[in-house]
């Protein structure tokens, strides 16, 4: 079966040099594809969580009593938010990374602590935390006060009515917002492409510079494999907001 | 009262007293030296116009509203001092709101059962006993799991006073619990308040009904502007009132 679809491509291609799927009928570039999107996945994931996490530090931070905590926040927010994202990753690679320490795992090369793949977590991550926050802010801020002052009256602490009560509504509240960051994010991890983070578009450049007549079979594949990835984030996430869906309880959760 | 507040308080002293207490919301002072006392087991109601200062009262008993000046006992504990354990407070307190301010992302009964679960950590079996018990107590069976969002607001204010009362307190609050309510929900509102005071459970309120003030309270205070003009036991308060700003309001509302 797989051998026959080889065979297809591999006559495609002779036929039509516009069409060489290269990565279909040749191994190696196959293993190159599927590295990318490995990477892609990954880079993906873990950025994800980590903005999440980002977004409900940073915003329950924002409604910390000192000044000083709420304007490092609010610092951080305009910094991430106002600056392209391409501009960050090469920030944080090309010039944060020379000032991190190196280390030196075979005794003759030294190599930065902190790689590329490593920058790219840590500045998108922070790029679409900036954004988080903001989200989470907005959705803390639709839960009622009476809501808070109700569990506090009931002798919960700060921390235990942001938990079980205030963060459940406002999350709520937040999934369409966080839904389109995250969308956003997903797609974004393709500039890692520019700190030569071996990615799925990272790869496929690199293929239809090695194969150009394999250009166009590369830009069909980066499609389709966002179009599948993005697709089952979204459906994932409205999943879970339908899940989220309080009986009786607003709109939200889209229905 | 100095022996009081060194934990030595004993039923026969006042549960919540107040003595010359001052509240400033910025330029605007809203209580303007309250004082009053109330002992075990009375049911005290606050009334007056809007913007007299009732629910901020109220509201600095628990210590939701700190106070500027002036002292609130409860059961001898200063609800000013800065090192107050506002968790021991709360403990005592409960506190019904106008807008019952229910989880609407919990059940019924999850509402009821949460603040014993999380605050006093008592086993999930037995506060859940509790707390079936309480919403049978304020007419609810059947309802235990229904969201807020599904009930009636007569049915949320009687879930959030099943829910204040599941920890415990010595003494309820309550803010205007029936001035959100529809005229024929606010019945069976005041007939669980009722049924409470009448179990010898300490309450304030803070209402605007007045048929309901004369019939359970044991005392009436009334607030204009900050102090209280007047004050007495229903039947004097509302067929004898002195003050004139007291007599108008009468007057306008009955």
């Amino acid at each position: 079966m797989w051998d026959s679809i080889q065979t297809f491509f591999r006559d495609l291609a002779e036929r039509d040099a516009s069409w060489n799927f290269i990565y279909i009928y040749d191994d190696n570039e196959l293993e190159r594809v599927l590295e990318g999107m490995w990477v892609t996945l990954e880079l993906s994931v873990v950025c994800v969580v980590f903005s999440v996490v980002i977004g409900l530090v940073g915003a329950w931070l924002q409604g910390a009593r000192s000044r000083i905590v709420r304007s490092v926040v609010q610092g951080y927010i305009q910094f991430f938010r106002n600056t392209p994202p391409l501009v960050q990753l090469m920030f944080f690679y090309f010039a944060l990374g020379q000032f991190t320490p190196t280390y030196s795992p075979d005794g003759y090369l030294q190599q930065p602590i902190i790689s590329n793949v490593g920058w790219a977590i840590i500045s998108l991550s922070f790029f679409a935390g900036a954004f988080n926050v903001e989200i989470f802010r907005a959705g803390i801020e639709a839960v009622p006060q009476s809501t808070q002052e109700a569990a506090e009256s009931l002798g919960m602490s700060r921390f235990q009515a942001y938990v079980y009560v205030v963060l459940p509504l406002a999350f709520r509240v937040s999934l369409p917002a966080l839904n389109n960051n995250l969308v956003n994010l997903v797609k974004t991890t393709t500039q890692a492409l520019a700190i030569a983070v071996p990615e799925l578009l990272y790869q496929l450049v690199s293929i239809y510079n090695d194969y150009s007549t394999a250009q166009n079979a590369c830009m069909v594949l980066m499609f389709i494999v966002y179009i599948t990835l993005v697709g089952f984030l979204v459906f994932g996430m409205n999943r879970w907001e339908r899940r989220m869906v309080i009986p009786g309880y607003g709109g939200g959760g889209g229905r | 009262m100095t022996d009081a507040a060194n934990g030595n308080w004993t039923p026969d002293l006042p549960i919540v007293s107040l003595k010359d207490v001052h509240k400033s919301f910025g330029d605007l002072e809203v209580l303007k030296g309250i004082s009053f006392d109330v002992m075990k087991g009375e049911v005290i109601c606050i009334i007056g116009p809007s913007g007299s200062g009732k629910s901020t009262l109220i509201r600095c008993v628990n210590a939701l509203n700190p106070i500027d000046s002036g002292s609130i006992t409860v059961e001898g504990q200063e609800v000013n001092d800065p090192k107050l354990d506002k968790l021991e407070l709360r403990k005592k307190v409960g506190m019904v709101f106008q807008q019952y301010n229910l989880f609407p992302h919990k059940t019924a009964l999850e509402n009821v059962m949460m603040a014993p679960v999380l605050v006093l950590k008592e086993g999930k079996a037995s506060v859940e006993a509790r707390a079936r018990a309480l919403i049978r107590k304020v007419r609810l069976d059947g309802k235990e799991d229904s969201f807020p969002g599904e009930l009636s607001g007569g049915q949320q204010q009687r879930v959030a006073i099943a829910r204040s009362l599941a920890m415990q307190p010595d003494v309820m609050l309550f803010d205007e619990v029936t001035a959100a309510l529809d005229p024929e929900t606010v019945k069976e509102v005041l007939v669980t308040i009722k049924d409470l005071a009448q179990e010898g459970m300490t309450c304030m309120l803070v209402t605007h009904e007045m048929g309901f003030a004369r019939e359970i309270a044991d005392h009436i205070y009334f607030t204009d502007r900050g102090v209280i003009v007047e004050h007495g036991p229903p039947a004097t308060f509302f067929d004898e009132a002195k003050d004139p700003r007291t007599q108008e309001f009468l007057g306008q509302i009955l």
